[in-house]
């Protein structure tokens, strides 16, 4: 999962502390495995020096750095083409299947559409793996059905969350 | 009897449609769509199916219909069947208008241009296997020897050798659903109509009977139409659409 999308996708909300930014990350996508402050603010430096996102001044008070963070239209467009594009539908990107879904319905796009895109690039690559097992040897037909199952979870998940977008949704927008 | 091999482009079979579709028929070999379903509507009941559902299949194609469980795939394979008439739309078949054609006419289509492979084969339990799988050709008016013979020729097609003699009972579920392929393929059927042809089966019988449909599909040119809810068998298709709410979805993946 791409994290400074993430962030960025988090800040297309309305400009945010750090500090929010990694609450919210934790709360929605961390699962266990929160981010480090420190990456936190890497990432956010990162994104405003690429044009992706503005700091403001810092602000006064106690604990840690703080500074309020805009995305700039260059980061819009960056997390639309990202919540626009399939992920490569290989074993293994539940968690940016995740935050995709979570960020669209998040930012009030339509996330069914989304999922009808990753749906059929998931069944393009099922195609392509049915294909090499019809003409493959024992073991490439071991190895794509393999991949066949694990891509054919991700569409069971897909459908069972397209069939569920308005109750999700209701759970996450503010 | 001879089955005659059908290319994807190849000539329209003997007996085809009426003179009245010339014209429409013209237009179906220019677009190379066998089979339309344009702005269907059914309900039963109260309960609408098919809220303006639209597909088109070109000659020679494998297309999945997916969605989910009361989406209306199966109502919307029915209609473009003949099974069902919709109340509003059209349904067209080889420059035909299908959907106003009578009863009669539309069983006459069924019997000798479609084929049909169901979930649970629905194989006749009083009639032996190799019957079973000439029982279209029966029905079509080819005599017992020859019909019989031709049954038999798919027996070893699908790996089914030395079972031609059994009744349904002592067939396994997978090897059920191969007769019931046969069956559905025996009368060279310009249309195949499946519906979760492998919903019954483990994934080894399922894989294998997916295997057969579509090798058999593709060499004699059989534009088939797969009702699944199972994306690993939409994958032998060469282009799937999903059914959601009574319409099909604008977004279909195909085969490069």
């Amino acid at each position: 999962m791409s994290v400074p999308l993430t962030l960025l996708g988090l800040l297309e909300r309305g400009p945010s502390h750090g500090y929010d930014l990694k609450r919210d990350y934790d709360a929605y996508f961390g699962r266990g495995r929160p981010l480090r402050y420190s990456q936190v603010y890497a990432t956010l430096s990162r994104l405003a020096r690429d044009g992706k996102a503005v700091a403001g001044p810092v602000e006064q008070g106690s604990g840690p750095e703080r500074r309020r963070y805009v995305i700039t239209e260059a980061g819009v467009a960056d997390v639309e083409r990202w919540l626009a594009e399939p992920a490569p539908p290989e074993p293994d990107l539940q968690s940016e299947l995740f935050a995709k879904v979570v960020l669209a319905m998040m930012l009030g796009h339509p996330a069914s559409g989304y999922l009808d895109i990753q749906r059929a690039a998931h069944l393009q690559r099922m195609r392509e793996l049915t294909d090499l097992k019809q003409r493959g040897d024992p073991l490439d037909v071991l190895l794509a059905d393999h991949m066949l199952y694990r891509l054919e979870a991700d569409l069971r998940w897909i459908d069972h969350t397209a069939a569920r977008l308005d109750l999700l949704a209701r759970a996450v927008r503010p | 009897m001879d089955r005659p091999h059908r290319g994807t482009a190849g000539p329209a079979r003997a007996g085809g449609a009426p003179v009245t579709a010339n014209l429409a028929a013209t237009a179906e070999s220019q677009t190379g769509t066998i089979v339309e379903a344009r702005d269907l509507v059914k309900s039963f009941g109260e309960t609408p199916a098919l809220r303006g559902a639209s597909l088109a299949v070109r000659r020679g194609e494998i297309v999945a219909v997916m969605g989910p469980s009361g989406s209306g795939k199966s109502t919307l394979l029915h209609c473009l069947a003949g099974i069902l008439v919709p109340q509003e739309g059209q349904v067209w078949f080889g420059g035909q208008r299908l959907d106003t054609l009578s009863d009669d006419r539309r069983s006459a289509l069924r019997r000798d241009r479609f084929g049909f492979v169901f979930q649970s084969g629905q194989l006749v339990p009083e009639l032996t296997a190799e019957e079973n799988v000439a029982l279209p050709l029966l029905l079509s008016g080819t005599r017992r020897g020859p019909a019989i013979a031709a049954a038999r020729k798919w027996f070893g097609t699908l790996g089914l050798d030395g079972l031609e003699r059994r009744r349904s009972g002592e067939l396994s579920g997978g090897q059920s659903q191969r007769v019931s392929l046969a069956r559905g393929l025996v009368a060279d059927p310009e249309l195949l109509f499946a519906d979760e042809p492998t919903g019954s089966l483990d994934s080894v019988s399922g894989e294998l009977v997916m295997d057969l449909l579509t090798a058999a599909a593709r060499e004699h040119g059989t534009t088939v139409v797969l009702v699944t809810h199972d994306a690993r068998v939409a994958a032998y298709a060469d282009r799937e659409v999903v059914v959601r709410d009574g319409k099909v979805g604008t977004l279909t993946g195909a085969r490069p």
